[in-house]
């Protein structure tokens, strides 16, 4: 409860003879402080799945363009990635039902104003998509197909990473829907950050320098995103400074930066070219089993950051959908202005 | 954005023949005498269940608002000082009451963002829940800008009310207008509805009720209009309603647009990772 005004009318400001406030009110007038929208039902396998499926979604690409260039590790890291993560999707989202057994119906219509019909059936192509293109990476199984199946996956990956962010803004939650034009960029750089990590992780460092360079890349725009974000919702923010978000949201920045630099450091050191940097081989880019494990370090932060980052942004969006003050006070001002 | 027009709100045509009169309620809060007969007849004609008993201490109201298992909700607000008796110095007091009920807006939220097709537009132009369909999903719920829909814990699927929808199949008055002894919910064609809480609310304001105002009697909302509309005694937010409500879903043409975007820039940003790579091999 932030700016709430609990005497539901009365208020401290003195009424004038037609009834209305002669002083702007500083907090807004509700009822009994009770708060006007319902909160979401939506428990913790929604922001899980907006990690796994926005990698998985950022991965495919990867997994496209790391295997034209022939870069087998990478193209390998990057399809079991995009493939783990559509694996645990649909189980996430399915047990999140209020009737898992009607899941199917999901897939009754396909409705444009509706992001989680749109996003369904995204995620019904993105999934045979990404398998058969695993198949081909992993297994050497029918290469042709394999490769339509990559092609497809990296055109529809992106959308899976981001429709996520359209369903968030277009609900009556103020702190989303007011954030509707950050959101799908905070979800496109921490979709590529997390993708870009964990081939990062399981590609090793001689291979990874393309994940490395989208990783810093996309740990950049979710922040850049989510500092523009917050500074847009203004008071309506709240619930990240000040709310049970602030935790999740703290640690998401401190660790996607963390884990952008660490890698940004191993990715200049790696870098013949620049000769500043050559002094940081050993202990950041090297082949050494050192550099390794610090690689593996700034990755595992990005990854934390970027699931972090989702549990900041749902949090936030409990909190408030549970505050009369964030629902009425811009309502009322848009009103009074008119 | 104002010219957006969403293929759900043209159900009269879709019905072709079969579309009826769009009917609604108005709930004429200056008449309500808080008596709750409306909550009680919609719970026992529509076989909603008890929803715990809470008291809450703020005032005669303990079910606090609309739920999955409360479709008509009576707010009661107790004001001091809101209005002057004289110059005595003593202020006054009086108690507002209102009874609460999904609006059945003209552009409905959960009816647009519902993946599957549950949530639909009778033929009456009310916006209904089929049990059948809905599987939980919990989307709509955030998606109102009133919180009137919510999940049913125990059942798992979301239920508001219907505007009793098989009392109007057979020509009947909805429980809670039939119930209600003042005829503060006054049930109807929308179009009459409109025109006599027109009258209404200026025969308040003439006898001296300066705080008497209609929300959202007219189509020119964020919602399009609502099937339910009030009369109220003070501004909406003292009831627990948003002051300027707005489908969210009227963003969503300029929303795809930016999640395109951003799709766009993962794509990019893949291109650039990979192809700076390149760039410096060759430099190699």
């Amino acid at each position: 409860m932030s700016a709430l005004d609990r005497s539901h009318g009365q208020g401290a400001v003195t009424a004038a003879g037609d009834g209305r406030p002669t002083v702007p009110r500083a907090r807004p007038r509700s009822y009994y402080g009770l708060p006007v929208l319902n909160e979401p039902v939506w428990t913790w396998e929604i922001p899980a799945y907006f990690f796994a499926g926005g990698m998985a979604g950022a991965s495919a690409p990867l997994a496209l363009a790391a295997s034209v260039q022939g870069n087998r590790r990478l193209a390998r890291a990057a399809s079991a990635v995009a493939l783990a993560g559509v694996a645990v999707s649909p189980p996430l989202l399915i047990s999140d039902l209020g009737r898992p057994e009607r899941f199917l119906n999901m897939l009754r219509m396909f409705k444009v104003t509706s992001p989680m019909s749109v996003g369904a059936w995204i995620l019904s192509a993105f999934a045979p998509a990404v398998a058969v293109g695993a198949g081909r990476e992993l297994l050497g199984v029918a290469p042709a197909v394999g490769r339509a199946g990559q092609v497809g996956g990296a055109l529809l990956g992106p959308t899976l990473s981001t429709y996520t962010a359209a369903l968030l803004a277009c609900t009556a939650v103020p702190v989303w829907h007011e954030a509707r034009r950050e959101l799908p960029f905070v979800f496109a750089g921490s979709s590529l950050a997390s993708a870009g990590a964990a081939a990062t992780i399981l590609a090793g460092p001689s291979a990874s320098a393309p994940a490395r360079r989208m990783a810093v890349g996309g740990a950049t725009l979710s922040l850049c995103a989510t500092i523009a974000m917050e500074r847009r919702l203004g008071a309506l923010a709240a619930p990240y400074h000040e709310g049970s978000a602030k935790p999740f949201a703290r640690a998401a920045k401190g660790l996607s930066a963390a884990g952008a630099l660490t890698l940004a450091c191993a990715s200049a050191a790696r870098s013949p070219a620049r000769v500043s940097a050559v002094r940081l081989r050993p202990w950041t880019g090297g082949r050494s089993s050192r550099g390794r494990a610090i690689q593996s370090f700034g990755a595992v932060a990005l990854l934390a950051g970027a699931a972090l980052e989702r549990w900041a942004i749902f949090r936030a969006g409990m909190d408030s959908a549970a505050d009369p003050a964030a629902t009425i006070a811009p309502q009322r001002a848009r009103r009074d202005r008119a | 954005m104002s010219d957006f027009e969403l293929p759900t709100s043209s159900w009269q045509a879709s019905y072709g023949e079969e579309a009826r009169e769009r009917v609604g309620f108005f709930t004429d809060t200056s008449l309500c005498i808080g008596c709750k007969a409306c909550e009680v007849a919609c719970k026992e004609w529509n076989r909603v269940p008890e929803d715990g008993l809470v008291h809450r201490g703020m005032s005669m109201d303990n079910t606090g608002g609309l739920s999955a298992d409360t479709w008509r909700h009576v707010a009661f607000i107790e004001q001091r000082n809101a209005f002057e008796l004289g110059d005595d110095g003593e202020g006054g007091l009086r108690w507002l009451m209102a009874s609460d009920v999904c609006k059945h807006c003209t552009h409905a939220a959960c009816l647009e963002v519902c993946p599957t097709g549950a949530l639909f537009r009778t033929e009456f132009g009310t916006v209904v829940v089929q049990e059948d369909v809905c599987n939980g999903c919990g989307y709509c719920i955030p998606a109102c800008p009133f919180g009137v829909i919510d999940r049913r814990e125990d059942d798992g699927r979301a239920y508001k009310c219907t505007l009793c929808y098989d009392r109007l199949k057979d020509d009947q008055t909805p429980a809670c207008a039939q119930a209600c002894p003042t005829n503060s919910i006054q049930f109807g064609p929308l179009d009459e509805l409109r025109a006599h809480a027109q009258d209404r609310v200026a025969q308040l304001v003439q006898a001296g009720e300066q705080g008497a105002q209609l929300y959202l009697a007219d189509g020119d909302d964020g919602i399009g209009g609502a099937g339910a509309f009030f009369l109220l005694l003070d501004d909406p937010e003292v009831y627990g309603l948003p002051p300027d409500p707005v489908d969210p879903v009227r963003r969503l043409p300029a929303i795809w647009g930016l999640t395109a975007l951003a799709a766009g820039t993962i794509l990019a940003g893949v291109a650039a990772a990979v192809s700076g790579g390149r760039h410096r091999a060759r430099r190699r």
